[in-house]
């Protein structure tokens, strides 16, 4: 179990104020002018040292990211925080922001400063208001300070962040389709390649990041790489924080080591499933876009990267949505299919025009008007989106509901055969 | 160079190219619906999925560049998969209703259904239907049947240059919109009809007139601009049902205008269809053996001078050869195709072609357009000149009207001093035409059809000495013909030598002509022919044939096969799609048997026994087109630039002028203007008349004077430093007062005419009151209304309005912009009555 003394996010249950001079106490914005002096061969080295994963949901490893960032271009840079936070179960920038901005305002400093950027764009998701309003008194704050702006923190770089309310559409988290609507187009997502690093803002060399992924900057700059990869087993190293929702007793954000074991997260932190660990039906390990795993897997797996894809599922936010045994599983997924028919944005086909027959299936098997022959048609329709899309929706909509049936087809198809019978 | 592997076989491609344009090359066909060549790329169709070794996921072939070494497989199991995933996605929201589609029988979604789609339907849910849209009387919407390629939004945002189209809402509930239900704003904008990979988007006088596989397809040439674009013409029967456009990378790439593919309707209405004969002033129907009777007898009875030739603006190149013999056989010298007054005298192609070519827009690095809307004059040529300029943001400058072309151009003004300008190196853009490389001048017709069109032609021909037009390889002094037989016209030499059809008109109303022949002449108004007999040779009951004595029907460009010579001089075959109706007959057969009634020596058994003679007197029809040399040939051979005098160009400071006029130094321009506006010598004239002349640039003509400066005759009258010109007095006494007696809004009256441009030249209507005001309205249309006493309340004024301008007296009393307009619409409500 992480000790106190090794957290991050000290601040984030909202326990002080958010202001700087707080924040201040709390040990943000200390001596962030000797970081930068280190130079950016250094902290994109420190950054590498602590094999730190993009905390979005694919889990790239962030100092290779930044090393794409072309070095001497005549172009100008562009560092581009995603805070369009939507994915369902998903709610850990949310805090960060609320009680923890300054982090995130001085990661934005020295991972601009790393990839050669003035200028520093959030994206924040439309319905987070009050978190927009506290986001920007923290800026105005580190402005106020002299933190940011025009000569940051006496560094001698120049450098602003803009905070930039999106306006509600889930496919705006994703990347490129972030960068549309950054640029005041209809969001939805460009053909890969060229990648961000190479076109992306305005046609400029841009890096997307996460939050979490820049909150973290500051403390492992501070503390070292190394420090930040003694957590966790290699590759899936340092501290994460979890969203734990669902059948729990007592749903949470909570930083804790990367590998914990999944059970321990739950038992130690949420307070137990309801009714007990033998009431648990299966767990949605890394938000809605990743498939879920049931009880007996969710004894062992250890919550990590690597060992949520051995399970043939995924850490992505880790959001961990937890279901008991009085779980309609099927009209669960179906709800997240219902999800990413509304979200879909209508740019490819097979998005466009799957995830709605999806979604329909999925009500029909839902009400019981279905036989095992349609569950193998939904399934070959799965088949047919994932990895034909331009981005990762198509996936994302088709995963949840393959990670239904790989587990409790049968259980369903006992069902439906019930239900005819009735 | 980049090697890679398409299904094993190893090929070369350059570097650069897209996957699907490496399939391409290999031979190997790769289906697609949103990809288009020249559209930006989409990648949303999905259906260009390909493998490529080492990606774990198939990619967008159209949107993949190649890389040295790839590996691609096309015909693998999960290729084929994926390909029946993205038909059946397809296929689901789509409606069965082919039978019903007019895009059946040539629908991508159809042809590609069989091809790569899958067997059977698995889709039980219900399909998605889509609100009708309006996009105006061009193309008929069936939004049902979208498959949302985006092929038309790319179109219209990017070759038709206006941004009407696009997509609203997102996932399934996308719908194609022009979002206010427009009709789109564009010239091309049927071409997305032909974008349009299902039955979506269809035509709308089209619709349901016929199925494709029923129709008779005929490739030949577009007659309804000079640019000839390519067209293929669909036929069922006699009736051409539609046309569409040909592929032809040098002239219309693969876009035509909606004029060339919506003018095929009028091939069905008031054909000429039998010869007739005006007797008792009626037109009677008769047969060609008596027509050509009475014609002989018409023209043996005339002498050659009182003969005219008209020649219309659908003329084929061998009708236009046909009737430069006949004129010649007949000696008959009053021969003009030029209707519309053009006088300029061409005398080699070089002076009134497209000489860079279509395709050198591609290459040019600098455009100057003068007196042309390419927008509506040609089109496909200005969709050209976007293209570049989007691609290589070249410098486009234009003089002449300012005007949406779709792109962005500098608008240099509409004065033709600005020639002199550039060539004295005052204007800014002096430089962009100097630095250039490969620059182009375009010169459109309306700058040809001025009074002092010589002048400025020969103005325009020292251009090419100036800024390097002329080079090797390159010949940048381009004239944008209009119609499609003018340079075909010129080239056959039909226009009369240093005169215009407006002298040939003139001499017509004097008596001299007892008979005009018009060939197709429409644009011409026949009023002032009423002293002849007309026979008209032509296919519409148009303004040629109301006129007529005679008419004599003939083949339209779809009914015939003929040669038409574009604006680059491109030499294009017409072919026959359809035939002439009832007894109408090909044009050159009617001038052939017309040669063989009059007894004349040639008579021509087939249409090419006449094109063998006319390529043998003009040999450079028969050269290559793309061999065709770029020399120039000027009109007036370089003399020096000083022989050519500059009209109404005064480059002295006003010192030199005063000096110039006490020491005798009359300046032509200057005895000119006077004698034209003063009708007095210039030595004659006072201070104040000469400063007038001066400042209005020595103007020739009263309307030119008024038109150009009416504001600023007007603003002399406020500043009442006023000298009394020529008509003013006697405006005056016909309402019994002398000009200087006049209040200034009796002043101002004269000098309006309610139109936008109001204050142009004196009002001659009788309605002019010695009494009232003038007000202007919102679109600048001035209102005259009786006197009235208006009280209003800005800081406690009360005004009578009898003697003063009404809109000064508010702004010189009002302390703010709110107060202005209010009391402005106090006076306007005030004042409703309207002149007229």
């Amino acid at each position: 179990m992480l000790k106190e003394k090794d957290k991050i996010f000290t601040n984030l249950f909202g326990d002080e104020p958010f202001h700087l001079k707080n924040a201040q106490a709390r040990g943000d914005w200390d001596n962030t002018k000797e970081l930068i002096k280190k130079g950016r061969e250094w902290i994109i080295d420190e950054m590498k040292k602590s094999e730190l994963r993009g905390r979005g949901g694919a889990g790239f490893p962030t100092g290779l990211k930044w090393s794409f960032m072309p070095k001497d271009s005549k172009l100008t840079n562009y560092l581009v925080v995603n805070a369009d936070e939507s994915e369902p179960g998903t709610c850990k920038d949310r805090d960060m922001i609320r009680n923890e901005p300054h982090k995130l305002i001085e990661g934005c400093l020295l991972a601009s400063f790393a990839m050669n950027a003035h200028t520093c764009y959030i994206y924040i998701r439309g319905e987070y208001f009050n978190e927009a309003v506290v986001l920007q008194k923290a800026i105005d704050e580190a402005y106020d300070a002299g933190l940011i702006g025009k000569n940051a923190a006496k560094s001698g770089w120049d450098f602003d962040i803009f905070l930039h309310r999106g306006a509600g559409a889930y496919i705006c988290g994703e990347e490129t389709a972030l960068l549309e609507s950054l640029e005041g187009k209809k969001g939805q997502p460009r053909l890969k390649p060229p990648f961000p690093a190479n076109k992306g803002l305005y046609g400029s060399p841009t890096t997307v990041n996460n939050v979490e992924t820049i909150a973290v900057v500051p403390t492992i700059l501070r503390r070292g790489g190394e420090w930040f990869s003694s957590f966790g087993r290699p590759k899936n190293t340092g501290t994460k924080v979890f969203c734990i929702s669902g059948h729990v007793n007592n749903p949470c954000n909570i930083e804790e080591e990367m590998s914990i074991p999944l059970r321990e997260l739950i038992e130690k932190h949420a307070g137990g499933v309801t009714g007990g660990w033998d009431n648990l039906k299966a767990v949605i390990p890394g938000g809605s876009s990743v498939p879920l795993i049931p009880k007996s897997t969710c004894d062992t797996v250890l919550m990590d990267f690597d060992s949520l894809s051995a399970v043939k599922s995924g850490l992505g936010t880790a959001a961990v949505i937890v279901m008991d045994k009085s779980t309609d599983l099927v009209k669960a997924i179906s709800k997240l299919s219902h999800f990413y028919k509304h979200e879909s944005c209508g740019q490819c086909t097979p998005c466009r025009e799957g995830t709605g027959w999806m979604w329909r299936m999925m009500e029909k098997i839902g009400n019981g008007h279905a036989s095992s022959n349609d569950i193998d048609k939904l399934l070959d329709v799965t088949k047919q989106i994932e990895g034909h899309t331009i981005c990762a929706l198509g996936d994302a909509a088709a995963w949840p509901i393959q990670g239904l049936f790989r587990h409790f087809r049968d259980e369903i198809e006992e069902q439906l055969k019930k239900t005819k019978a009735a | 160079m980049a090697k890679v592997k398409i299904n094993g076989s190893e090929i070369e491609v350059s570097d650069g190219m897209t996957i699907l344009q490496a399939c391409e090359e290999a031979g190997i066909e790769i289906p697609r619906f949103c990809y288009h060549d020249r559209l930006s790329i989409a990648g949303n169709c999905r259906m260009c999925l390909v493998d490529v070794e080492g990606s774990p996921k198939p990619v967008a072939s159209c949107a993949m560049p190649i890389n040295e070494g790839m590996s691609i497989h096309t015909n693998t199991q999960s290729v084929k998969k994926a390909r029946e995933g993205v038909m059946e996605f397809l296929l689901i929201n789509h409606p069965l209703d082919c039978p019903v589609c007019d895009q059946g029988g040539e629908c991508d979604l159809q042809d590609q259904t069989i091809a790569f789609g899958p067997e059977n339907s698995r889709f039980e849910e219900n399909k998605r239907a889509v609100e009708e849209k309006h996009m105006g009387p061009l193309i008929k919407t069936y939004m049902t049947r979208c498959i949302h390629c985006t092929r038309c939004i790319r179109f219209a945002d990017e070759v038709a240059g206006v941004n009407q189209l696009g997509a609203v809402n997102r996932g399934e509930n996308m719908e194609i919109t022009t979002y206010l239900e427009k009709t789109l704003d564009s010239e091309l904008s049927a071409n997305i009809v032909d974008l349009c990979p299902v039955g979506a988007l269809t035509s709308k006088p089209y619709q349901f007139e016929a199925r494709p596989w029923e129709l008779k397809k005929t490739e030949t040439i577009d007659v309804m601009d000079a640019v000839g674009s390519n067209i293929r013409v669909d036929t069922y029967g006699w009736k051409v049902k539609r046309v569409l456009p040909v592929l032809n990378e040098d002239i219309n790439e693969e876009w035509i205008s909606d004029k060339t593919r919506y003018a095929c309707d009028g091939l069905l209405n008031q054909r000429l269809d039998t010869p007739y004969i005006k007797k008792n002033n009626k037109l009677e129907q008769v047969s060609w053996e008596e027509t050509f009777s009475q014609l002989k007898k018409l023209v043996m009875d005339s002498d050659p001078d009182e003969i005219a030739f008209l020649v219309g603006d659908f003329i084929d190149l061998e009708t236009s050869y046909l009737i430069k013999k006949l004129s010649e056989d007949l000696s008959i010298k009053a021969v003009d195709g030029r209707q519309e007054g053009c006088k300029v005298p061409f005398n080699h192609r070089s002076q009134f072609l497209f000489n860079s070519k279509i395709k050198g827009i591609d290459e040019t690095d600098c455009i100057l357009m003068i007196g042309t809307n390419t927008r509506e004059e040609a089109a496909i040529i200005n969709s050209r000149i976007r293209k570049r300029v989007i691609s290589s943001n070249i410098p486009v400058a234009l003089i002449g009207k300012n005007v949406d072309l779709t792109y962005k151009y500098n608008h240099l003004g509409d004065d033709i001093n600005i020639l002199i300008d550039l060539l004295n190196e005052k204007n800014s853009f002096y430089k962009k035409l100097t630095n250039a490389s490969k620059p182009m001048i375009i010169i459109g017709q309306s700058v040809l059809n001025r009074d002092d069109s010589l002048q400025i032609y020969s103005l325009l021909e020292t251009f090419t000495d100036k800024f390097n037009l002329i080079q090797e390889d390159w010949n940048g002094f381009n004239v944008l013909q209009l119609a499609a037989a003018r340079a075909g016209i010129l080239e056959m030499g039909l226009i009369q030598k240093n005169k215009s059809v407006d002298d040939l008109v003139a001499d017509a109303e004097k008596g001299k002509f007892k008979l005009v022949i018009s060939f197709g002449a429409d644009e011409i108004s026949y009023e002032k022919f009423s002293n002849c007999k007309i026979v008209y040779m032509g296919t519409h009951g148009d303004r040629g044939a109301n006129a007529a004595d005679f008419i004599l029907p003939a083949a339209a460009y779809t009914e015939k096969d003929a040669i038409f010579i574009n604006t680059e001089g491109r030499v294009q075959y017409a072919n026959k799609a359809s035939f002439p109706p009832g007894e109408a007959r090909e044009d050159w057969k009617i001038i052939n048997q017309f040669s063989e009634v009059l007894e004349l020596k040639w008579s021509f058994l087939e249409l090419y026994d006449v094109r063998d003679e006319m390529f043998a007197k003009f040999p450079q029809l028969k050269e290559d087109f793309n061999d065709q040399n770029n020399g120039f040939v000027k009109i007036i051979d370089n003399k020096g630039n000083e022989e050519i005098e500059i009209i109404n160009k005064d480059t002295r400071s006003s010192q030199e002028k005063k000096n110039d006029t006490i020491n005798g130094n009359i300046k032509s321009f200057e005895e000119n203007s006077a004698k034209k506006i003063f009708n007095t010598a210039w030595t004659d004239l006072n201070d104040r008349q000469r400063e007038y002349l001066r400042k209005y640039n020595y103007p020739e003509t009263w309307s030119e004077f008024t038109e150009h400066y009416g504001f600023k005759v007007v603003n002399d009258i406020k500043k009442k430093n006023n000298v009394v010109l020529p008509y003013e007095d006697q405006y005056a006494n016909s309402i019994g007062k002398a000009w200087n007696d006049l209040t200034y809004n009796q002043k101002k009256w004269a000098y309006t005419k309610r139109n936008k441009n109001n204050l142009i030249g004196l009002a001659d209507d009788a309605n002019f009151s010695p009494d009232g005001i003038v007000v202007l309205n919102d679109n600048q249309e001035a209102y005259y209304a009786q006197p009235k006493e208006i009280n209003f309340k800005i800081k406690n004024l009360s005004f009578s309005i009898e003697d003063f301008y009404i809109n000064d007296s508010i702004t010189r009393h009002s302390s703010t912009m709110a107060e202005c307009s209010r009391a402005r619409s106090e006076v306007r409500s005030s004042v409703t009555e309207k002149a007229s």
